[in-house]
């Protein structure tokens, strides 16, 4: 992280640049093991302290380069998470899906567009407002989350929601759940921000790595708050959207291009 | 006041022991269902991630506000002082205890984890409407609790007036509550406005009057008591006007939408492009839910009990339709996340949503209708709350 | 509802037992009494025995909220390290069979486990199982990240800096 501060700022937005910052990162984790050292160099956290409202995690996606037909944010997803792709679910209709590609075309211009849709993580969500017991949350670090030790299951968030970024899970699991993510019948579900992945110190998501890994680059994934984060940097630069604007949101999911 | 003589009706009949019989046996069903679906998750239902209230929640929304209205006559009693009424309020108060319950189980049972019933009152949010529900049910079973026994007990009737009072303004910010829970929703274009609640209110007056009527009616004709029409008479014309009130306020609720133009879309889906639920909204909810109830009180028709018991099953089928289009009607219009556009998913994003229920909701939801009459049934067997004679000149001399 | 329920035959259970145990003491010998495998790594848990066998759900109950709510993922009270030593060695799991450590003593004591809906029961991976590699293990995706990938003499050189 250090290295990446010190590095000229022309440099900092290239595609080779990026890729090559998460290959050296995760070397120095290999230099590095086995030691407590890991945690100090990836996030600056160490494990017994609580996260906190310093960091803001965000998403900066730029539709313009979210290639039409590629879904490996969404197998990435899946993959890092646990959740049974749809198309191999038997019930469709009630699957969960924590990320979805959406297609967008005006019908005047006939313009397409491609671009990831999640849980946005809003500042401000209407799924913690209407939680009856609490269990949907905003962690200091700005991820919503579902605290399924207190869910329910009355799904009154995936009535509120605007995005529909939520879903239930309708079957029991029976077992096939990731150690690192736990998930469980009739509790509602939606994207973390692979919260696992950031607790360790990954820094970034299942789904902004595999789009980089496709050499696409269009999610770019980090601390909105770190005014020398890549993704500050690049918030300050291109023009960006939230969607549904006029809700008021305060989202930390950013759109560029739509 | 002339003096009114209430007695439980004796219950020893055949007759009385089948429709206890039948009505438990609809009981056991919704409980079964409720067995299935938590056993399997909701796979086995209807509902998905598109449409996440189904059946059970018209029925439970349904009987909720139901229970609310059903107080109405021994509000109109209590708190606006009309003696004639003060004989029927005592039934009143037990149907609308009756069909809370029925409603909440429902409700309760439907949920995706009812096993953490415990969580849900323990762990409250108080920005969640939800939360503010849990407590205005609680609080109405007390406060109308306590109305009853004011009503039952010669000891307390002193107080009869204030629990009136008290439950009148409870069940008022009950039903608002009712409303509130989808008017405060942003994301669904049909909700999220103030107009629900009050919309709702009125709605629990005609629902509650209507199976009020009905159970009153079946009551006195089962255990041969002597109903006079001077009673009917009366509630036939107070239902006729909240039938119409019900018509005014959804007329006003569509057409303001109609206006705005980013309603437009979801407005004609409901009103005209939306199969099954645009039949649902003009023939069963506009049709039979309000028009033919109407026109049957309003003409000669209405002075025939039988024909009032038509309407009063005419509102009720309405009722059911109507809580069926604003529940699923809304969500299975698809959210609008990118105004102007089309939109394609493999989330069923930009399509409008199917929903099929299951057998399993379905006897769920009936399960709660059948818990509320069989409490009723229990009810009027166990306690004094039927007078054993509403004849014309009993109820005159209330007046005098 | 469950919670009662369970508690209702937790006090059966404890009756019969009273009972079976004044009447006739050979009875006893016919509940089955809980396999309790030695876990399959290290020497001992993160607190004596006896403190663990009363007080493992108050510790779980507050990590979990820690864990949750704060982020807080510290391995001493944690589940998952729970099932990484306890896991048992034929099923690879601590709840599959019924002889598995978390289930063996519940069914014993008549308590359902609320955990297993919702969280995996086997470890994670086969470097999780090792426990001088538990620490580490989720490095494990990055060590085989790097194995694939080309790093030039240039990047090598970054990293030394």
């Amino acid at each position: 992280m250090n290295d990446m501060k010190s590095m000229p700022d022309n440099t900092l937005n290239s595609p080779e640049r990026r890729r090559f910052i998460g290959t050296a990162t995760a070397a120095a984790g290999v230099a590095l093991i086995p030691g407590v050292m890991l945690f100090e160099v990836a996030h600056g956290r160490p494990e017994d302290q609580a996260v906190s409202s310093a960091v803001r995690w965000g998403m900066l996606i730029d539709a313009t380069r979210c290639a039409t037909g590629c879904d490996d944010c969404v197998s990435a997803c899946s993959t890092e998470n646990g959740w049974t792709p749809v198309a191999e679910s038997q019930h469709p209709r009630q699957a969960p899906q924590w990320i979805r590609k959406l297609e967008l075309q005006d019908p005047l211009t006939q313009k397409e567009t491609n671009l990831p849709m999640l849980c946005q993580h809003c500042g401000d969500a209407p799924c913690i407002d209407v939680c009856p017991t609490g269990a949907s949350f905003r962690r200091a670090d700005g991820i919503v989350l579902v605290n399924r030790h207190t869910c329910i299951g009355c799904r009154y968030c995936m009535m509120a929601c605007p995005y529909k970024a939520r879903s239930l899970v309708h079957e029991p699991l029976n077992d096939t759940q990731k150690p690192d993510v736990p998930r469980g019948v009739g509790c509602v579900e939606a994207c973390t921000f692979c919260v696992q992945k950031l607790d360790r110190g990954d820094g970034t998501t299942a789904c902004a790595e595999a789009c980089t890994a496709a050499g696409n680059d269009a999610i770019l994934f980090g601390d909105m708050n770190d005014p020398d984060s890549a993704i500050a940097k690049r918030l300050r630069e291109l023009p960006t959207k939230e969607v549904r604007a006029d809700l008021n949101l305060d989202l930390s999911v950013r759109y560029h291009g739509i | 006041m002339a003096s009114m003589t209430f007695r439980e009706v004796e219950g020893s009949s055949l007759k009385y022991w089948m429709l206890f019989g039948g009505t438990g046996l609809f009981v056991l069903f919704g409980f079964l269902s409720y067995l299935y679906m938590h056993h399997h998750g909701h796979v086995v239902t209807g509902m998905d991630n598109q449409i996440v209230w189904g059946l059970p929640h018209v029925f439970a929304v349904f009987l909720i506000v139901a229970a609310s209205g059903a107080l109405n006559v021994a509000s109109i009693a209590s708190v606006f002082n009309k003696p004639m009424y003060k004989p029927l309020a005592p039934l009143s108060a037990i149907l609308a205890l009756a069909l809370l319950l029925g409603g909440l189980l429902v409700l309760v049972l439907d949920l995706g984890r009812s096993d953490r019933l415990i969580v849900a009152m323990t762990h409250f949010n108080f920005m969640s409407m939800f939360t503010w529900n849990v407590f205005l049910y609680t609080g109405f079973f007390v406060l109308v609790g306590i109305y009853l026994w004011t009503m039952l007990d010669r000891n307390v009737k002193a107080y009869s007036k204030a629990a009136g009072t008290a439950a009148f303004i409870w069940r008022l910010t009950l039903t608002t509550g009712t409303g509130s829970l989808f008017g405060f929703l942003i994301a669904r274009q049909l909700y999220g406005t103030a107009m629900l609640a009050p919309m709702f209110i009125i709605m629990s007056f005609a629902y509650g009057l209507a199976i009020y009527l009905m159970v009153l009616v079946a009551a006195y004709a089962w255990t041969g008591r002597p109903l006079g029409d001077a009673v009917m008479m009366r509630l036939k014309t107070l239902l006729a006007v909240f039938v119409a009130a019900v018509l005014y306020f959804v007329v006003v609720y569509h057409l303001t939408n109609l206006y705005f133009a980013k309603m437009g879309s979801a407005e004609t889906f409901i009103l005209r492009d939306g199969g099954i639920l645009t039949t649902l909204f003009w023939v069963a909810q506009i049709a039979i839910g309000c028009v033919i109830p109407l026109v049957i009180l309003l003409t000669g028709l209405g002075r025939q009990r039988s024909w009032i018991m038509i309407a009063s099953a005419l509102v009720i089928l309405g009722g059911i339709a109507q809580m069926y289009v604003t529940i699923i009607g809304a969500q299975a219009y698809p959210l609008d996340l990118f105004p102007g556009m089309t939109v394609k998913s493999s989330f069923y994003d930009g399509v409008i949503h199917e929903y099929s229920p299951t057998m399993a909701e379905f006897f769920l939801g009936l399960g709660g209708v059948a818990i509320a009459l069989l409490a009723t049934i229990f009810g009027v067997k166990v306690l004094r709350l039927l007078p054993v004679n509403l004849d014309d000149a009993t109820i005159a001399k209330l007046e005098h | 509802m469950k919670r009662l329920l369970a508690l209702g035959a937790a006090i059966l259970t404890a009756a019969a037992l009273a009972w079976a145990g004044s009447d006739d003491p050979a009875k006893t010998s016919g509940v089955p009494k809980p396999v309790i495998t030695k876990a399959i790594k290290g020497e001992h848990c993160v607190e004596p025995n006896d403190f663990m066998r009363r007080n493992h759900m108050k510790v779980l109950l507050h990590q979990r909220d820690e864990t949750v709510l704060d982020g807080i993922r510290t391995k001493k009270y944690s589940l998952k390290e729970c099932i990484n030593c306890h896991a048992s060695e034929k099923t690879g799991s601590v709840a599959a069979s019924k002889d598995d450590f978390c289930v063996s003593c519940h069914s014993y004591a008549s308590v359902k486990i609320d955990c297993f809906d919702c969280h995996s029961t086997k470890p994670q991976g086969s470097m999780a199982m090792h426990p001088l590699n538990a620490e580490t293990a989720h490095y494990a995706h990055k060590l085989a990240a790097q194995a694939h990938s080309k790093v030039s003499a240039e990047e090598m050189a970054g990293i030394a800096q």
